[in-house]
């Protein structure tokens, strides 16, 4: 197993509030990982750290590129979801006024081309790239059970459906690294157990590392090889479900905040 | 791919249709150059507004600056067969025009577009007006009184024709990879990014694209009108574009076409009315505005597609 993503020394600032400090952490290969840590602990803040969306105060992140390492502190997020990463939003981010369809083909651009006279022109060749990628974009949304959605407005599709969709626009990608912010918030229990294992399964299928944030800590712990526990902007614990569980550190935060 | 060719014969069929229909009306009198000066005026202001509605409504990018390249176009065709009036220098003017205001897109959108809504709207209307005030004072265009007797190669025809071909680059530009870029781009800049989209390289496609689109309305202008001068391109006359797009539907071709076109009627009507023109003409656009707040067509489009399968397609229509 090698390291994928390389997390040294993190830190953000917002004015003087200190969002992630000294965050130390890597993700290997083919791994589920875990994120945990109550709400304003940082999670997000590092997730837009790692995906590029804001840009770090001081410290280093190196991603293991096919040929060599490679620094993303500073670079463009669209840059960083190139090298193989994608991620989802605690925030639905969909784009809302296109099709369930047009939301995942968006999400393929950066993997495959057309040139701008057979599309202008509609060459043969145009339709052939587009049945192409249809298919593909079919198939991904097959896998979350949206195949008859298709055509829907993103705003249109119920709360859960939506978050599956961000999953499956990140997939999209095809990524190496898929980073996903709560991605059952809102969700019932059983529309929660239904995605714990289609997470699972994408994971294993995919070979993919997926770094998963979560605040219920009961929820990742069969699900995560590994877990990190942010507090305060600070890495309080790292290890397996069964070293976090008996953690006093943990267990003093996790019991003091919600006691 | 059957059902692709089906629907790209139904388009074909209607252009050639309105062609003979407009050469059949003309034959037996019913267009008289009152009429065919309004159908060709229609025409030029359709080509304006999709390149418009592209930036604005598909990339959500809210240039003020059409005219400016309206006016590069206009002044490549005018300066070009003014000194060698043939048809094949008219249509390499074109070509001129076109890459000049490629050219000046290049230049005014690499910094503005980095730039957000109003802000954006500010200086691409400077820009804009930079281009008028360059071809004010230069020998070549003839300065501030303008050009007069550009022979005219841009009669009702051609300009029938560059409405087609532009309107079919913009409708399958936006239907392809490029223009679901823009579209992201337009929905959410944050998220298109983190897709791995170049959001600042398609929204510069999309300004290219609608600005390249502008300077082919100018050669038609200037050697269909036969005359033009710096002030036709101010700022008034970008207002008039977006007017357009605004009225038709932010985001519908179709919707462009129908508002260029009632727009245009609305306006040959009134030319009796004298000073009162104006004002019938401003209180026209309040109650559309008034009744139909997104547009006329809203973000609707006409679609053969949906035509022939009415229930396969709720919203988002594919032409
Ligand atoms: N853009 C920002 N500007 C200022 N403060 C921010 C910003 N983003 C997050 N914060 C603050 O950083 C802290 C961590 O927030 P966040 O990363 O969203 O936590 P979590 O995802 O763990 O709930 C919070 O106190 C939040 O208010
Ligand atoms: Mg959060």
């Amino acid at each position: 197993m090698t390291t994928l993503l390389n997390v040294e020394d993190l830190i953000k600032n917002f004015g003087g509030l200190t969002a992630v400090s000294d965050v130390n952490m890597h993700l290997n290969d083919d791994e589920l990982v875990a994120l945990i840590g109550p709400n304003g602990a940082g999670k997000t803040t590092l997730f837009n750290l790692l995906t590029g969306v804001i840009v770090p105060s001081s410290g280093s992140i190196t991603f293991r590129g096919s040929d060599g390492l490679i620094p993303l502190n500073g670079m463009k997020a669209y840059k960083i979801a190139n090298l193989g990463m994608a991620r989802t939003f605690q925030n639905i981010r969909l784009f809302k006024e296109l099709t369930v369809l047009d939301n995942v083909l968006i999400a393929m651009t950066a993997n495959y081309r057309e040139n701008f006279v057979q599309s202008v022109f509609r060459l043969p060749k145009f339709y052939k790239t587009e049945a192409r990628i249809r298919q593909e974009a079919i198939e991904l949304l097959k896998i979350f059970d949206m195949q008859d959605d298709l055509d829907q407005l993103a705003k249109n599709l119920p709360y859960g459906t939506q978050r599956r969709l961000e999953i499956v626009r990140g997939l999209a990608t095809k990524p190496k690294i898929l980073f996903l912010d709560e991605p059952a918030a809102g969700m019932n229990p059983e529309e929660t157990a239904d995605l714990t294992r289609l997470i699972q399964q994408v994971q294993h299928d995919f070979h993919i590392t997926v770094l998963l944030i979560e605040h219920d800590m009961s929820l990742v712990m069969n699900l995560a090889s590994r877990i990190y526990v942010l507090d305060h902007g600070s890495l309080l614990a790292e290890g397996t479900p069964k070293e976090i569980q008996n953690n006093d550190a943990v267990i003093k935060a996790y019991l003091g905040e919600e006691a | 791919m059957k059902a692709n060719l089906k629907y790209n014969i139904c388009w074909l069929i209607l252009m050639v249709a309105g062609f003979y229909l407009m050469n059949a009306l003309i034959l037996v009198g019913v267009i008289d150059s009152f009429l065919e000066n309004m159908v060709v005026t229609i025409g030029i202001n359709i080509i304006l507004a999709v390149g418009l509605n592209l930036v604005i409504g598909f990339a959500g990018q809210f240039s003020l600056g059409h005219a400016g390249f309206m006016a590069v176009g206009a002044y490549a065709t005018s300066i070009m067969i003014s000194k060698t009036p043939t048809a094949g220098v008219f249509y390499l003017s074109i070509i001129v025009g076109v890459i000049i205001a490629i050219i000046a897109a290049l230049i005014v959108g690499i910094p503005t577009l980095r730039l957000r809504g109003d802000y954006l709207a500010i200086a691409t209307m400077g820009a804009a007006e930079i281009i008028r005030i360059i071809i004010n004072n230069m020998k070549m265009t003839n300065g501030p009184s303008g050009m007069f007797n550009i022979p005219q190669f841009a009669t009702w025809p051609v300009v029938y024709i560059m409405v087609c071909v532009t309107t079919i680059i913009v409708v399958n530009f936006i239907h392809s990879r490029g223009g679901r870029a823009a579209l992201a781009v337009r929905e959410d800049e944050i998220a298109a990014d983190s897709m791995g989209i170049n959001v600042f390289k398609w929204k510069l496609a999309a300004f290219v694209i609608g600005a390249a689109t502008a300077a082919v309305a100018g050669s038609m202008q200037a050697s269909y009108v036969q005359t033009i001068a710096p002030n036709n391109f101010n700022i008034m006359e970008s207002i008039a574009i977006l007017i357009i797009v605004v009225l038709g539907g932010v985001g519908s071709i179709t919707g462009s076409f129908v508002a260029a076109t009632i727009l245009g009627i609305v306006d040959a009507a009134l030319q009796s009315f004298g000073a009162l023109r104006m004002v019938i003409y401003a209180l026209v656009l309040i109650l559309i505005m008034i009744f139909k707040p997104s547009g006329i067509m809203g973000a609707k489009e006409l679609s053969f597609k949906r035509l022939f399968n009415p229930k396969s397609r709720k919203a988002g229509a594919k032409s």
